[in-house]
């Protein structure tokens, strides 16, 4: 598991945030934006956060955020890992409230903080997720994160698994295990979760195992980058079954495969892969990864 | 392109969204309401707020139908005041949330004092945050109610270019109008409004303000009483743009006053909406795919 990012200087944070959206938004709305930040960094208004958190599409529209790699590469010195695509200005105005309300507890920041999810209607608690991996006292925040993993809504549950660092830094094994199992049962992706070869392991590649059966019994396609994550763990029974896949699967099911006897120890993969010298030769040369399948 | 602007979408299936998507039904407005049974503490009453501008609005989007709230007390449930006391505290931090186009349904229901009492005080909220208002008339007493309403609107110094008086019949449309409220109909079968005395009533009274809806909820009513109506209305020789007024521009015009509701939320929706809010295929799962009909009108 990688290291929490547990010092964390939101000032510098804040400061990054407001100079984003001071390139995109009007004075007017700029200038809004710092009155609410000064209002919640007092703490006199305890209602005050969620108010701005609500009101900030309509002050600030919801343009994409859309940074200059410059800007993109602030981001990650900033906080590393951080991945902005996707991100629009009302969400950025979200976070940068958000963390304005950190004065220095921890466990009154990710109460207030759980106050404003009780309430959030749906494009607020996407903002509140993508967010998550800014905020300080990150392992008090974990409650929000897998309850996001729990909605029915995907763009919220993408909100935590795609693009976003805090699940490969905060959940554990059985949480990172449900996520994963989770993205493929709800037809996402798996590509765009970080650190999803980091934290592979034994139990998750047996859920998958299992998963990829049931769906095979009840006729139904099984995703090519469900076997990225059982590739260290296969035995003799999915390599075969990942060579029948590289002789009679579509196209990316072929590649998923051929990917994953190329990532798997087992001394029977790599004979198998050499059945498809075509496909084997596309791994080795890099021209196929687990990006460009699906 | 039809506007269904009261619309119970939470107590509705999967199948209605597809039938309305497909008949050419855009946008709904989703007004909060007594459920069937009575909410014994604002906990209940908070979620129910956050469904309908959470998951409801995530499901509509699914089937291509862009989907708006109105927040506020319904007249029977403020008859609890230990109930409607806590409903008023909540309900500020609700009504400036994206999507909310106005604060309804409210209104009388026995017309009791305490119903009075809530009343007035969301029509203060309503006037204070620069939000239309909707307004439920009731089913007994309904033309001594309507009045009495408008009454007190105008009492509160609320605009009445601001509020739609729903739930309106030959009884009290004439009034609605002459006081210059908005004025909806809910085509509701065994009750309220018919598709043919509505056609009648856009003869007699013309287009301006007046307003159809399905008021679908969990009786027995129809998700596409909007786009029936205006087939029928076509039919019997009402003109394009008379239709169009009253089963979509109307109720653009009027909650679109809010701030919160454009028609290029659904003709060029922003880009991260079309990401988050307005499409997927979560519901449609086991390899369906999402159901958007052209709109026929």
């Amino acid at each position: 598991m990688a290291t929490p990012h547990t010092s964390t200087d939101t000032d510098a944070r804040r400061t990054l945030l407001r100079s984003w959206l001071g390139r995109r938004v009007a004075d007017d709305a700029a200038t809004w934006l710092d009155q609410q930040v000064e209002i919640i960094k007092t703490g006199d208004r305890p209602l005050q956060l969620g108010i701005a958190i609500g009101l900030a599409p309509r002050k600030v529209g919801k343009v994409d955020l859309d940074l200059t790699s410059a800007e993109q590469e602030a981001g990650r010195v900033a906080r590393p890992d951080l991945d902005t695509t996707g991100w629009s200005v009302d969400q950025v105005a979200r976070m940068l409230f958000v963390l304005a309300s950190h004065r220095g507890d921890g466990d009154a920041f990710a109460a207030e903080l759980g106050r404003v999810f009780a309430n959030a209607e749906i494009g607020e608690q996407i903002a509140l997720l993508r967010g998550l991996p800014l905020l300080p006292a990150p392992e008090r925040l974990l409650p929000y994160a897998t309850e996001g993993i729990r909605s029915a809504m995907q763009p919220i549950f993408e909100a935590v698994a795609h693009r976003n660092p805090y699940p490969r830094e905060n959940f554990s094994d059985a949480q990172w295990n449900q996520m994963v199992v989770k993205t493929l049962f709800i037809g996402s992706r798996l590509a765009p979760i970080q650190g999803l070869d980091a934290r592979r392991n034994a139990d998750l590649a047996h859920m998958l195992v299992d998963y990829a059966a049931e769906r095979r019994a009840a006729g139904r396609p099984i995703s090519p980058e469900l076997w990225r994550c059982v590739a260290p763990f296969a035995r003799e029974a999915e390599v075969d079954i990942l060579a029948a896949i590289l002789r009679d699967g579509t196209e990316a099911e072929r590649m998923g495969a051929a990917l994953a006897l190329s990532e798997c120890p087992h001394p029977f993969a790599k004979p198998a892969l050499s059945a498809a010298p075509d496909l084997a030769a596309a791994v080795d040369s890099g021209r196929i990864d687990w990006n460009t399948i699906a | 392109m039809f506007i269904d602007p009261h619309a119970h979408m939470i107590s509705r299936t999967t199948d209605d969204y597809e039938a309305m998507a497909k008949a050419g039904v855009v946008a709904v407005i989703e007004p909060a309401f007594w459920i069937g049974q009575a909410r014994t503490n604002v906990g209940s009453y908070k979620d129910y707020l956050s469904h309908i501008l959470g998951f409801e609005r995530f499901r509509a989007g699914q089937f291509g139908v862009r989907h708006y709230c109105c927040v506020g007390l319904n007249s029977k449930e403020a008859n609890n005041e230990a109930l409607a006391e806590g409903v008023m505290e909540i309900l500020p931090s609700f009504a400036t949330k994206e999507g909310v186009v106005a604060i309804g349904e409210i209104g009388y229901d026995e017309q009791t004092p305490l119903e009075d009492k809530y009343f007035r005080l969301q029509l203060d909220l309503a006037r204070d945050l620069e939000l239309p208002v909707m307004i439920h008339t009731p089913h007994r007493d309904k033309k001594r109610g309507a009045s009495r309403s408008m009454d007190v609107i105008l009492e509160h110094k609320v605009d009445p270019s601001r509020v739609v008086i729903d739930h309106v019949n030959e009884e009290t449309i004439k009034e609605v109008k002459d006081r210059g409220f908005w004025a909806a109909f809910s085509i509701y079968p065994h009750s309220k409004m018919t598709a043919e005395r509505m056609v009648s009533l856009v003869k007699n009274f013309g287009p301006e303000r007046l307003i159809v809806d399905s008021a679908c909820d969990w009786g027995i009513s129809d998700p596409l009483s909007v786009p029936k109506t205006a087939t029928l209305m076509a039919e019997q020789g009402l003109s394009a743009e008379d239709v169009r007024l009253v089963t979509y521009a109307n109720a653009l015009t009027v909650y679109g006053k809010s701030g919160q509701m454009a028609e290029a939320d659904w003709l060029s929706p922003p880009p991260i909406d079309q990401r988050t809010l307005y499409q997927g295929n979560t519901i449609l799962r086991g390899g369906q795919t999402p159901s958007v009909a052209e709109p026929e009108a």
